[in-house]
């Protein structure tokens, strides 16, 4: 698994996309034939994944909405998890 | 047609869960759901149409398809949309025959897209021009499945009776220049096994992202066509040993999903992750099936979305409620511990090979009837070892789908 740069700037991956099931309550990564549910965590990150905002921007975000610190190593294993699935993207 | 669809639990990949080791603090994955309130129908396929330019010996559309009613219209087909989109179904799968046959694709696709669902196009790529992957792609179509039969353009042509090995390719670059996905089909079988690692090639060199090798599933044309398309454990063993290299080879940048025939396993497939729990087909007369095969399955009683809402379709119909559950079952499958793992396996292949669709799926050694299975094997092993395996094979000997033909389903009954 690739370390993970503050810097980065990841996107949801090109054929995939995410939202929102009321019939699951969840949200959910749609993909050819495919679909993955996802816990909240990974909904709150992968919302955030637009190709704009930094690991380090989505980082605060998600620490400042749920009001919890030192979710730097948790955003950056699971940033480095999507990417190897293919569910994020790195571009530019 | 996907293989992988035909599959079921290959195909649809609700197992793959966020490792919980990911999550945020306070936030867990999501539990498995019950199995005895079905979960809503979050796969639904439509087969628009049974027409198809191409006369592929493995195809599973039923071999009376000629003999039904006539295809919904549009005006259904939305219905069925909203309908199936209201109870939760989110991945759409537009299927056939060939879906392109219908005119009224692209108004299909844009009400589902406005409604929300993954589109997936599942074509053998006839009649996808330019004009026409444009509109698709305007009205929101998400990704294009395209199936091969093989590597080369002779085999190809031959297995589905025409000629159109250049066209798919000019269509492969058209899906390339619309930025879709690039998901190629190749359905796997004796005369077409050796050619895994070109077929491979072929997929890389077209920048594919997916590819799905398919070993055939024995329904449909399929079935009628078995002991000439079942390879041989020795050709199933080098496929396997090129797939390998050649993921080891390629790494990340292609996912290569390899649909295991099942007849050469001793645990049956899950299939359709049990019947009614997640898939449901509606074909192009109407019909709702648990899958796509189930037509097949005597007193079966099915009930057709012309007369019946999609709701009650799943929930309420005794054609989707017949499976569900256990109490169906017979022995082995009824005090077997895998039961919740393998739902008994195929019912549609329970009733080929036995004649009763509640016997367990004959794949499974722990069934009586597993025999048939490993018959079949030996035979096609011998068959091959006699040299009658090569791509020349003649004509007459495989049955072409042909809308020409009607052919009641035949079923080998079971010696025991």
């Amino acid at each position: 698994m690739s370390a993970v740069s503050a810097e980065t700037k990841p996107v949801v991956g090109r054929g995939f996309r995410l939202q929102w099931e009321p019939a699951q309550e969840a949200h959910v990564l749609l993909y050819p034939e495919g679909m993955v549910k996802l816990n909240s965590s990974a909904a709150a990150i992968l919302s955030r994944c637009d190709g704009i905002r930094t690991v380090a921007d989505i980082v605060t975000d998600i620490e400042s909405a749920y009001g919890v610190t030192g979710l730097s190593p948790d955003v950056a294993a699971f940033v480095a998890l999507a990417q190897e699935k293919g569910w994020l993207e790195i571009r530019g | 047609m996907s293989e992988r669809l035909a599959e079921g639990s290959a195909s649809f990949h609700t197992d793959e869960q966020v490792p919980a080791a990911t999550a945020a603090p306070g936030l867990r994955a999501e539990e498995p759901e019950s199995r005895v309130r079905p979960g809503p129908p979050l796969w639904l396929l439509l087969e628009l149409t049974y027409r198809c330019p191409l006369h592929c010996v493995f195809c599973y559309n039923p071999t009376d398809f000629a003999t039904t009613g006539p295809e919904l219209g549009t005006d259904d087909w939305i219905r069925v949309l909203r309908e199936a989109r209201a109870l939760g179904a989110v991945q759409l799968g537009l299927s056939g025959g060939e879906p392109l046959a219908r005119d009224d694709l692209e108004t299909i696709v844009a009400e589902a897209h406005t409604l929300g669902f993954y589109i997936n196009l599942i074509t053998s790529g006839i009649g996808l021009t330019e004009a026409r992957i444009a509109a698709l792609k305007q009205a929101g179509l998400d990704h294009i499945q395209l199936s091969f039969q093989d590597s080369s353009r002779e085999l190809n042509d031959f297995l589905s009776s025409t000629r159109t090995f250049e066209l798919k390719s000019k269509v492969a670059a058209l899906i390339r220049k619309y930025d879709y996905p690039m998901v190629l089909n190749v359905v796997l079988h004796r005369l077409n096994i050796d050619h895994v690692g070109e077929i491979l090639e072929l997929a890389e060199q077209m920048g594919a992202q997916y590819v799905e090798l398919a070993n055939t599933q024995y329904y449909g044309w399929a079935w009628l066509n078995r002991d000439r398309l079942l390879p041989s454990r020795e050709q199933l063993r080098r496929a396997e040993e090129t797939l390998e290299r050649f993921r080891a080879k390629v790494g990340q940048k292609m996912k290569i999903f390899f649909v295991v025939p099942d007849y050469f396993e001793t645990r049956p497939k899950a299939c359709m992750n049990g019947l009614g729990s997640v898939f449901l087909t509606v074909t192009p007369d109407g019909t709702a099936l648990p899958c796509h095969a189930a037509r097949m399955l005597p007193g079966l009683i099915l009930p057709n979305v012309r007369a019946t809402s999609v709701k009650a379709v799943w929930y309420d119909s005794p054609g989707f409620n017949h499976f569900r559950g256990d109490a169906w079952m017979k022995e082995p499958c009824r005090s077997c511990p895998e039961k919740t793992k393998d739902f008994g396996g195929c019912r549609c292949q329970a009733y080929l090979l036995t004649g009763d669709a509640a016997n367990a799926d004959p794949v499974c050694d722990l069934s009586p009837h597993h025999h048939l299975v490993t018959e079949a094997v030996a035979t096609a092993a011998r068959t091959i070892a006699a040299g009658a395996s090569k791509p020349r094979v003649e004509e007459q000997v495989l049955v072409f789908r042909d809308h020409r033909l009607s052919i009641p389903v035949t079923v080998a009954p079971a010696k025991s």
